[in-house]
């Protein structure tokens, strides 16, 4: 009997020579690093040196995550990945009503120059790359780091790294929106004229499913509603006047990794299929490096159990190595403890330790996408493209992602994705282990990482000092020149950069957005 | 009795993690329960004066990103303050084992944590309205 896929395709109990038939591994499959990019986006893909490692981090004041950075420098990690807490991807400071008991806890808190001036101290900005989880506010974030990489003595067109940016799945999954999708779309479009401009070698967006996944995406829906996302972007910044491959380079995508390894590493290999296709076909775009999906892959956070937590090690390895066969350009592997709480110092050592593994001790990266040419692996890839593209043209019809994400299409067909899956876990037809089988009839206690409570009255003295110090005036002035620029048709990046640089505060210049914009709310049915 | 539960789903703060809310929210509407969604990003005020208006008998709470402590309280205190206190408030999300306790002794009547069947909740709801006395 055929079992089916996540994204819902039969896998048949065996595939033979007849599930490639009419398969052309010339057009299909191609060389890596060559189009359509089936088999990754360089030719020596792990051979030469492996992905990224790259651990998302980032808790309570900038003095401590700037410790945990260090830290993670010192055990092997490549690249930086900011985690941001909830007020600062609101666009709150720390001293807002509305941030109370927010400030520190999902990662660390910035309010100013200030802040990012200790998130970064002692850190060479023209050594390591650094990826911001970012979106409502990433213009403000990009600034700072630009403005701190320049009192380091580092000029700004030396700078790589990554800003999220990607606010179109903040309406579908996330939730961390701030303005409408139009005035958002015409912010990110100044982004990647200004980084075209300023900062040539670092990635304006990640177009990220991984937070569809985590709401309840099949796979398919994941890269389907990803690469419309991925559309819409390309026609703003099309529309806004540039040419495709002034920035199509610059974009990057953001992934989950399942520890269903077959259709994973199938989702992979078609997601760049498409891309490519969609880029030289409807974008005309000519430069080979606007084709080329490149990847950071995360591993299912939504898979951890907080049952038997050490479990997780094996499932986050088990996700890692999909990632790894689907060719990702950097990863990040989740602690075992992710589902009680933020990591410990410990279990985000064992996280890294994980890639190490992969990249060290297996024989995975000593040849170039290796399941290529496999019958279940290509007849796989080719059902999700179909799938994927059945999706991506239903939000066409809808009018494209925007119109498809007023109409509540992309966070209706996730949610009713999630309740199936909950229902099959309920019934125990979907087995996780330590939750619906296997089960201890006692948890052994664990004690996580907890934030320090008094972090908000300690950045609430940080801004109060900072309006102190700081010429209130120069602000003030960059921020008329701020809402005068979002109110017309100049790039709001540089007064906000002058405003940022006086000591504005995120939640200053993002209400003085707020005022020109408005703000985003959603009818949110269930 | 059971079809007249009225339940307010809500998400306090600024966490958008909405799947299990979601999730819940449909296993109990599925269950023939009247359930109310907040949507995301609101204040403790407004979800106290939601369900006051909507003379909701639970208020379910979900907050995944670690401020439990601060707007499970908030509330509560809300609830008592404004002459509600018999709205029963339950919740779920990331809520680490040591902080269940404290929680209850500030008057949460029940934490369900994450790999809760929906199942559970609906059973836990039917059991609480039973053993209500009635007004």
């Amino acid at each position: 009997m055929a079992r089916n896929s996540e994204s819902g395709i039969p896998i048949e109990p065996v595939y033979g020579p007849d599930a490639l038939a009419g398969w052309d591994p010339a057009t299909q499959l191609g060389e890596a690093g060559s189009y359509p990019f089936t088999r990754g986006v360089y030719p020596s893909m792990y051979t030469g040196r492996p992905w990224t490692m790259r651990q998302y981090a980032g808790f309570g004041t900038a003095a401590e995550s700037n410790a945990r950075y260090k830290q993670l420098i010192a055990n092997g990690t490549m690249g930086l990945s900011v985690a941001f807490d909830l007020p600062t991807q609101m666009g709150h400071d720390s001293d807002a009503p509305i941030a109370s008991g927010e400030v520190g806890k999902v990662g660390v808190a910035i309010d100013s120059i200030d802040d990012m001036r200790i998130l970064f101290g002692g850190i060479p900005l023209d050594r390591v790359s650094t990826s911001m989880t970012i979106n409502a506010p990433a213009a403000l974030l990009l600034l700072l780091y630009q403005l701190v990489a320049e009192e380091q003595g580092v000029s700004a067109d030396r700078l790589t790294g990554t800003i999220q940016n990607d606010v179109l799945k903040e309406y579908i999954a996330r939730g961390t929106y701030i303005f409408p999708p139009k005035p958002s779309l015409r912010l990110i479009a100044d982004i990647f004229k200004y980084c075209k401009a300023e900062m040539p070698k670092w990635n304006t967006i990640s177009i990220s499913g991984y937070h569809m996944a985590e709401a309840g995406a099949s796979p398919a829906q994941e890269i389907a509603f990803t690469l419309a996302n991925g559309i819409e972007y390309v026609r703003t910044a099309v529309a806004a006047g540039m040419d495709v491959d002034d920035f199509a380079p610059r974009l990057s995508f953001f992934f989950v990794a399942r520890t269903t390894i077959l259709e994973e590493v199938a989702k992979f290999r078609a997601a760049r299929r498409i891309w490519a296709r969609v880029m030289r076909e409807e974008f005309g775009a000519q430069n080979p490096k606007s084709l080329m999906l490149r990847f950071h892959a995360q591993t299912a956070g939504v898979q951890l159990t907080a049952q038997q937590p050490e479990v997780n090690l094996v499932r986050v390895a088990v996700q890692g190595l999909a990632a790894v066969l689907g060719g990702t350009q950097s990863l990040h592997t989740n602690s075992f403890d992710e589902a009680i709480a933020l990591p410990t110092d410990k279990s985000a050592r064992l996280a890294l330790r994980t890639q190490q593994v992969l990249a060290y001790e297996t024989d995975v990266t000593a040849t170039v996408d290796p399941f290529a040419g496999s019958y279940v692996i290509e007849k796989m890839t080719g059902d999700i493209e179909a799938a994927t593209v059945g999706l991506m043209a239903k939000v066409e019809e809808l009018g494209g992602a925007v119109n498809a994400i007023e109409h509540g299409f992309q966070k209706g067909e996730i949610e009713r994705s999630a309740y199936r899956i909950a229902q099959e876990t309920d019934s125990g037809e979907r087995v996780v282990v330590g939750v619906n089988r296997y089960q201890l009839d006692e948890e052994e206690p664990y004690e996580p990482l907890r934030v320090d409570p008094s972090i908000e009255a300690q950045q609430a003295e940080r801004i109060c000092k900072l309006r102190a110090w700081r010429d209130f005036s120069r602000v003030d002035e960059a921020l008329t020149r701020l809402k005068k620029a979002a109110g017309g048709t100049d790039n709001v990046l540089y007064p906000m950069k002058d405003a940022l640089a006086a000591g504005a505060t995120i939640g200053e210049v993002c209400d003085a957005l707020r005022d020109m914009w408005g703000t985003y709310s959603p009818t949110d049915a269930f | 009795m059971h079809d007249q539960i009225r339940i307010i789903v809500a998400k306090p703060g600024l966490d958008g993690h909405d799947r299990g809310a979601k999730v819940v929210a449909r296993a109990l509407r599925d269950a023939g329960m009247e359930v109310i969604y907040t949507g995301l990003h609101q204040t403790p005020e407004q979800i106290v004066s939601t369900a006051i208006q909507e003379d909701a008998g639970f208020v379910g709470l979900s907050v995944l990103s670690g401020a439990h402590m601060t707007v499970f309280p908030k509330v509560i205190a809300l609830l008592r303050e404004r002459d509600a206190a018999d709205i029963e408030v339950f919740g779920g999300g990331i809520i680490p084992e040591a902080d269940i306790a404290p929680l209850k002794e500030l008057g949460v009547a029940e934490i369900f944590t994450p790999g809760t069947p929906t199942g559970h909740i609906v059973e836990w709801l039917r059991d609480r309205v039973d053993g209500m006395v009635p007004s």
